[in-house]
């Protein structure tokens, strides 16, 4: 297995390599530089980088404001303080307005150190989906995130990426180029496809395998653009493979199973099974913990596979 | 003070037109926020026919002061004051509310010409104000940013995040005016949520404070002449005013929040603004639809 790494542990770098080549790009801190590995930005541009303190609603604001003069600002704090605690500001002061801000999310999902159901992000995707504007994406690994940044720095629009706190093999081939809105087919197969993002590809991947010890040829898809999502990749496994399972680490009401579960019963219905969180709140715990707690292990996914192949 | 009496005069004119234009409108449309419109109307004069730097033929103008209207459903002011500048149309201010009017209840930035942020959901404005003002000094620009805050929405605790932010960063660019006409929606603010020691409040956040009468022409000049010269440190404004001021039936009543006007309290309204008998009734027939 190639070597792990966290994805936020590339923020820093990759702004500061932004930075170098443009001008406009700002970093706006919520008091958590140290966590979302940025203090090195902070270093090398102080005079870009605003520490607005644990204010995230001014903080957005205040990005709203730095980026119509023609800044380019990029706020960061954990998920769910970019989402359920600054929701109407994303949403009046960025979104309203179409305002070229990134908001990167840190700590997606159930995985926050054993931080709890406090700053698990069990509804961002929902939140931010829902709203108008915006763009939802989710990197797989440290190499997607640095083409998830670059592409949100081309991009002229609110952008929320969403970022995994835990480290994670490069899943991405080395001439994988992100385009919005397209999947990234990371295993094909026939039988039935699992629809994927962020931190529990790993045990997706698992899960393929072991229903390929059965016989069973999984296609895995990386659907790291959330939103807008790919509508075409959904369709043609449906074609394809007949069945659709998503793995979610969010409440399943709202993600990528929501948004996957739009598509096809709006384009081809097909049977379909949702693994994430089934609309109850996070615990303290380790990412192992937590898996086995909320039904996320790569043996809980390829259960569900060989269920929904049963239906 | 820098500044005739004959500007001064000048400027109470506008400022009866702009009202005059805002009651027209607010008529049309059949409801609207007559209230807070008419006790920004000095204030909004004030700024945009003397104080900040803009450009009447490019709203845009990369050289222009920012005007930023948190308490965003006063904006009939604004928009009638765009009327004026000639940013828009003045036919257009009877569209105020309409579904395609740039003109909505709550100010849309890149829809009409001289809204600077889209605002509305009540003490999101001053954040956005400081990036702003923050932007254009990295941008070593020597623009100004001017914030219109509610006493209402000084309810909301974005307002007293923002307000701690703005000294830390030090923007001596940045001049708040907080339109204290000491009602919100539903009852006078000390019933609702008393704000007071105000002044104390915005003096212990590190701001410089100065009181006005926020009708008072002469008295606004001054404060932003005032403002203009403090240096490392914000300006607050705080600008003592009457909610619904000259709308006789409502004046100073938390009922002029929201106002549907009849056509004879359109009728008393106009003619004590001095309009003409053939004025008032040109807004009538417009209002039943005649025109």
């Amino acid at each position: 297995m190639n070597r792990e790494i966290a994805p936020r542990d590339v923020l820093g770098q990759t702004f500061i390599e932004m930075a170098e080549q443009n001008d406009d790009i700002v970093l706006l801190d919520a008091d958590f530089n140290p966590a979302s590995k940025i203090t090195a930005f902070k270093e090398r541009f102080p005079e870009r980088f605003f520490q607005i303190g644990i204010a995230e609603q001014n903080m957005m604001g205040i990005a709203a404001g730095l980026s119509t003069v023609g800044l380019i600002p990029f706020v960061s704090t954990i998920c769910t303080f970019c989402s359920r605690r600054a929701c109407d500001q994303v949403t009046t002061s960025i979104a309203l307005p179409r305002l070229n801000v990134k908001i990167i999310g840190l700590y997606a999902g159930l995985f926050v150190g054993k931080n709890g159901a406090s700053h698990q992000s069990l509804e961002d995707i929902a939140i931010m989906r829902a709203i108008a504007n915006m763009t939802v994406l989710q990197p797989a690994d440290a190499r997607e995130t640095r083409l998830l940044l670059n592409f949100a720095l081309t991009y002229d629009g609110p952008v929320y990426i969403r970022i995994g706190r835990d480290p994670v093999p490069q899943y991405v081939p080395n001439d994988y180029e992100f385009e919005l809105g397209k999947a990234l087919t990371l295993r094909d197969g026939t039988d039935i496809t699992l629809i994927v993002y962020g931190d529990l590809i790993g045990d997706t991947l698992k899960a393929a395998d072991i229903l390929s010890q059965k016989g069973i040829k999984a296609r895995v898809l990386n659907m790291s653009s959330i939103k807008p999502i790919d509508e075409q990749a959904i369709i043609q496994a449906a074609e394809d493979t007949g069945r659709i399972l998503t793995v979610d680490n969010h409440n399943i009401y709202g993600g990528v199973g929501s948004a996957v579960a739009e598509v096809l019963s709006e384009n081809r219905p097909a049977k379909m099974r949702r693994v994430g969180v089934r609309d109850v709140f996070g615990k303290s715990g380790s990412n192992e913990e937590m898996k086995k707690k909320f039904g996320l292990t790569h043996t809980d996914i390829a259960n569900e596979a060989l269920t929904l192949l049963q239906q | 003070m820098n500044v005739s009496v004959q500007k001064l005069e000048e400027l109470e004119k506008t400022a009866n037109t702009i009202r005059t234009h805002l009651v027209k409108m607010i008529a049309k449309s059949g409801t609207g926020h007559a209230g807070g419109s008419s006790s920004i109307t000095e204030i909004v004069t004030v700024l945009y026919f003397h104080e900040m730097k803009i450009d009447k033929k490019n709203p845009c103008s990369e050289q222009r002061d920012r005007f930023v209207l948190s308490k965003g459903h006063a904006c009939p002011a604004q928009y009638a004051a765009f009327a004026e500048l000639g940013y828009i149309p003045k036919d257009m201010l009877w569209t105020l509310h309409h579904i395609d009017s740039p003109l909505q209840m709550h100010p849309e930035l890149g829809f009409c010409p001289g809204i600077e942020m889209s605002t509305g959901a009540l003490g999101q404005g001053l954040s956005a104000g400081i990036g702003m003002a923050l932007g254009l000094r990295m941008r070593k620009k020597d623009n100004r940013v001017y914030v219109v805050i509610g006493d209402g929405e000084s309810n909301e605790g974005q307002i007293w995040e923002a307000a701690m932010s703005a000294p830390k960063f030090k923007l001596d660019n940045l001049c708040v005016v907080m339109d204290y006409n000491k009602f919100s929606l539903s009852d006078r603010v000390q019933n609702v949520m008393p704000l007071e020691p105000l002044h104390d409040k915005w003096l212990a956040f590190g701001w410089h404070v100065v009181e006005v009468n926020g009708h008072s022409i002469a008295q606004l000049v001054n404060a932003f002449d005032q403002a203009r010269q403090i240096k490392g440190k914000p300006v607050i404004i705080i600008a003592h005013t009457v909610k619904g001021f000259k709308i006789t039936h409502v004046e100073d009543q938390a009922e002029s929040h929201s106002v549907s006007f009849t056509k004879e309290q359109v009728r008393n309204t106009l003619r004590h603004f001095g309009c003409s008998a053939q004025e008032i009734r040109a807004t009538i027939d417009i209002m039943e639809g005649v025109k």
